[in-house]
């Protein structure tokens, strides 16, 4: 099977604030990008991976996890494990920054 | 020989029979006619058979051969439908006619059904008989999710025997308590915590109004308008005794067939018994009554000098795998008992007797239930317990670390979360945990029941060896981040002058560099709490709602809820509410529970542009702050009001707004003790007498329902504000974050409290405090408005179309 995959121009990295999410819809797919204090960016879905849902961009980021603001789950943004007690994965995509500009690969 | 006849096969009824066969085995012709297709069989074994420890044939106790042996004329899958009291005979289903000398009316009890739309659908089923059983097995193999309707011994059983078939089960129950009416709320609460470390959910304190789906049902709808899903949906409720053929036949009916201490009924020669026969206005749904009856029964039916029958305590016992319990006569106490209890929660065992005039009434036994038959004994014989000793088995809380070594590391430690030694272990020497907290908060171990928490101690104790700190480890530090604790953190930002959450968690060495969702709002409470209005408050250490300025909703949407003063409006702010709500298509407008006026589920993007429009101060009702001032009308109209409410409450309201607390504050302000603003559950509440205010502290009414307690009377409302600002700053300076008035009081004392606000130098300084920390406020919607990079950094959307 051959995939197609698009990258796209989803922000600008001197835009993006630090430890805060940044929304971005590319192609109804709701996208939540986090700059961390390192300067990596990382996307995951906007979308949290407790079974009754919300958003992640409102979340508050420590390192390199977001916690979960409604139900307060601790989610990698590297990998979207929820980390334990809690279970579950969120969906994340592939980052690309070049120069200013953020990519991102779906 | 007489002709006897019985309508219903069930326990209750042949068990008559039997006793019938023993006292007169010759004397009778007796017919038997069952409604269902099979002989007499155990109906308590049903839940073994549902969860899989029994077959149909092991539950049968009367086999067809019974019959045929003692001359018994059965007649299944038929049932009467009429009795002719006067010519004495039974007319059936099928048409056939039987004449009697005596009958026996043991037609037992359906199973209580919600009468609420959609009961009758696919999938929705009672648990009584063979059949219910042989539903819920073959709804097992083809669907996934059960919801179990009746918290009590039947349901928990169903539960757990659905559990077993694999289905993921709810049990919904109408009251606070499983099994309320056996269990006090210990052994209660040890009950649910053992059954949902099993894997049952329980949906407490839901009404079911509705079961939905098309053919069959797809979920319930609850009172409060929450939602389950299920697939399958069993109602264990009750049961209604079923006295249809008794009562088309002229045969006095209560709630069930109306019985004397014969069980005779009011037609001549028919008797009742067993779960349909109503016995001195009560219905036994326990096998042991029953078997009493039958016997007092068969006593008079054979023409014996019998006893009669007065009636049954009645002992319980749960049948689901790993819980051990039992339950006998009287549950609460009444003044006029006493109890002897022993409660080792370590090794989850809770044992209560209530004595009355030296004798026992009410057992309660968990987790250990040997002395059940004996103490049931002298229950039930009334005996003398002077001198005797209630419980054989006394406590014995072994463990400590000696015991540690010897546990295999499979072994569970916590049974709520299913965390076992070997995980303990695990996180302590990977993470380098030193406190039982962070034990907790990392593998979740001793979270939910607690009782745990001794063994979670010794397992630490004996992994850490030496290193271990007795006092250290019992500490409750701010968060799996860290050891020290709340005061320790206090205590090291004064000193050493911290002035960020950043630099806080640099110094303090957080284990997590960047901390969480619990220590970073606390950290910057603190900050603020000490530094006032020097602080520069951290944001993004806030959580969602106070980040945000808006309450989050579930679907990502959110609140917007203007400021009203006193819960005073204009026709003028009412309008540019309604031309707001109209102009964002704003789904819910409602009245708050704190007298103003919500915009529920608004687009975050349109948050800042909906403030500007509403040109109205926020109204916090999202913070960790005062949220509202409720008042009542008061001395400006109402004839009763002995005060002006409304403006001391908007004058309290004005001045404390926006002030960061540990947790939300709420105030209220009534004219006189009516109290129409229920000051009595505020944090703060004001009631006003002839000539001054009484203000009343710590009132809850949420989660820890308490009425405040009397905290001063005064005479004028500039002393309202001093000892309200003086008793504020205390609460801010001294309770934990996130700790209520109401936790908080109970905790230090409200003597103490009292005696520290009597001072009034004291009440100086704190008035000083707590002015120079209000100066730092700025009302945040019209900062939002006025500054693009906040717009920018939380409001914003971003839309792009891939491969641009």
């Amino acid at each position: 099977m051959i995939t197609t995959k698009t990258m796209t121009l989803a922000a600008h990295y001197s835009d993006l604030p630090v430890r805060t999410g940044y929304a971005v819809t590319i192609n109804d797919i709701d996208i939540a990008l986090f700059k961390v204090t390192n300067g990596k960016v990382y996307a995951i879905e906007n979308r949290s991976p407790h079974p009754k849902g919300g958003v992640l961009t409102e979340g508050l980021v420590s390192g390199e996890y977001v916690y979960c603001p409604v139900y307060d789950w601790k989610i990698s943004l590297v990998d979207g494990r929820v980390q334990a007690p809690d279970v579950g994965q969120v969906k994340t995509f592939q980052v690309e920054v070049e120069g200013d500009n953020v990519y991102i690969i779906i | 020989m007489r002709k006897l006849v019985m309508i219903g096969n069930g326990m209750a009824g042949v068990r008559t029979i039997e006793e019938i066969l023993k006292l007169s085995p010759n004397k009778f012709e007796i017919t038997i006619f069952g409604q269902e297709p099979h002989p007499n069989y155990n109906r308590i074994k049903l839940s073994n058979i549902l969860q899989g420890d029994a077959s149909f044939e092991e539950i049968i106790i009367n086999p067809l051969d019974w019959y045929k042996e003692n001359n018994i004329q059965l007649f299944t899958g038929e049932s009467v439908i009429k009795v002719d009291t006067e010519r004495k005979f039974v007319r059936t289903d099928k048409g056939r006619e039987v004449v009697y000398d005596d009958l026996i009316i043991a037609t037992g009890s359906n199973s209580f059904i919600l009468p609420i739309p959609g009961s009758d659908k696919m999938g929705v089923t009672g648990f009584r008989d063979i059949k219910d059983c042989e539903m819920m097995i073959k709804s097992a193999e083809e669907y996934k999710k059960a919801v179990v309707i009746g918290g009590g011994l039947l349901g928990l059983e169903a539960a757990r025997g659905l559990l077993n078939l694999g289905m993921k089960v709810d049990v919904v129950h109408l009251m606070p308590s499983l099994m309320e009416r056996q269990l006090d709320p210990i052994a209660s609460s040890l009950l649910k915590a053992e059954l949902e470390s099993q894997g049952m959910r329980f949906l407490m304190e839901k009404e079911t109004v509705e079961i939905i789906g098309d053919e069959r049902v797809a979920g319930l709808r609850f009172k409060d308008g929450s939602f389950a899903r299920a697939d399958l949906v069993v109602m264990a409720i009750g049961i209604k005794s079923n006295t249809s053929v008794a009562k088309d036949s002229g045969i006095y009916v209560n709630r069930g067939i109306v019985v004397n201490d014969f069980m005779e009924t009011s037609a001549p020669n028919v008797y009742a018994v067993g779960e349909c026969a109503e016995h001195r206005e009560i219905v036994y749904g326990l096998v042991a009554p029953l078997y009493e009856q039958g016997k007092v029964l068969a006593e008079r039916i054979c023409g014996k000098e019998a006893a009669p029958y007065e009636g049954s305590v009645t002992g319980t016992q749960l049948k689901v795998a790993g819980v051990d319990l039992y339950s006998a006569g009287e549950i609460f106490e009444d003044g006029t008992t006493k109890s002897i209890m022993v409660y080792n929660e370590f090794e989850g065992i809770y044992k209560r007797v209530l004595i009355r005039d030296n004798r026992v009434v009410g057992i309660v036994l968990y987790g250990d239930t040997k002395d059940s038959t004996r103490l049931f004994r002298v229950l039930s014989k009334k005996e003398d317990i002077t001198g005797i000793s209630i419980f054989e088995s006394q406590c014995s809380a072994e463990g400590g670390s000696g015991d540690i070594a010897s546990m295999p590391n499979d072994e569970l430690v916590c049974g709520c979360n299913g965390v076992t030694k070997g995980a303990i272990v695990e996180a302590i020497k990977t993470q380098g945990l030193t406190t039982l907290d962070q034990v907790s908060h990392c593998t979740n171990a001793g979270r939910s029941c607690g009782r745990c928490k001794p063994m979670v101690n010794d397992i630490l104790a004996y992994t850490l060896g030496d290193q271990f700190d007795a006092a250290a480890a019992q500490k409750t530090s701010i968060c799996g981040c860290t050891t020290i604790s709340r005061e320790e953190l206090i205590t090291e930002i004064k000193e050493k002058g911290l002035s960020s959450v950043k630099e806080v968690m640099n110094v303090l060495e957080w284990r997590n560099e960047e901390g969480c969702t619990k220590c970073r709002p606390a950290i910057n409470y603190y900050l603020g709490m000490i530094h006032m209005n020097e602080y520069k408050d951290d944001r993004d250490s806030r959580l969602v709602n106070e980040k945000m300025h808006a309450n989050i909703q579930k679907d990502g949407t959110y609140s917007v809820v203007p400021r009203m003063y006193g819960g005073v409006t204009t026709a003028a702010d009412l309008k540019k509410i309604a031309e707001v709500a109209q102009k964002y298509d704003v789904p819910l407008v409602k009245l708050t529970g704190g007298q103003r006026i919500g915009l529920f589920g608004v687009k975050k993007e349109d948050l800042p542009s909906m403030w500007k429009e509403l040109d109205m101060p926020s109204g916090y009702a999202y913070g960790k702050t005062l949220r509202t001032v409720k008042t009542c009308v008061g001395a400006q109209f109402c004839r009763y009001g002995t005060q002006d409410s409304m403006s001391l409450g908007i004058e309290l309201e004005k001045k404390f707004e926006r002030l960061d607390t540990p947790h939300k504050v709420k105030m209220g302000v009534s004219a006189c003790p009516r109290n129409c603003s229920e000051a009595g559950i505020k944090d703060i509440g004001f009631v006003g007498i002839d000539g001054g205010w009484e203000i009343y502290v710590a009132g809850n009414g949420g989660v820890d329902l308490r009425a405040g307690d009397l905290l001063a009377t005064v005479k004028t409302e500039a002393e309202v504000m001093e000892m309200t600002g003086a008793y504020l700053q205390y609460y801010r300076e001294t309770a934990n974050y996130l700790e209520r008035t109401s936790k908080w009081v109970e905790r230090v004392g409200l003597e103490h409290v009292k005696e520290v606000l009597a001072n009034e130098e004291t009440r100086k300084a704190l008035n000083e405090r707590m002015d120079q920390t209000l100066k730092k406020y700025i009302e945040p919607w019209n900062e939002a408005i006025e500054s693009e990079s906040i717009k920018d950094k939380y409001y914003a959307v971003h839309t792009v179309k891939a491969g641009e």
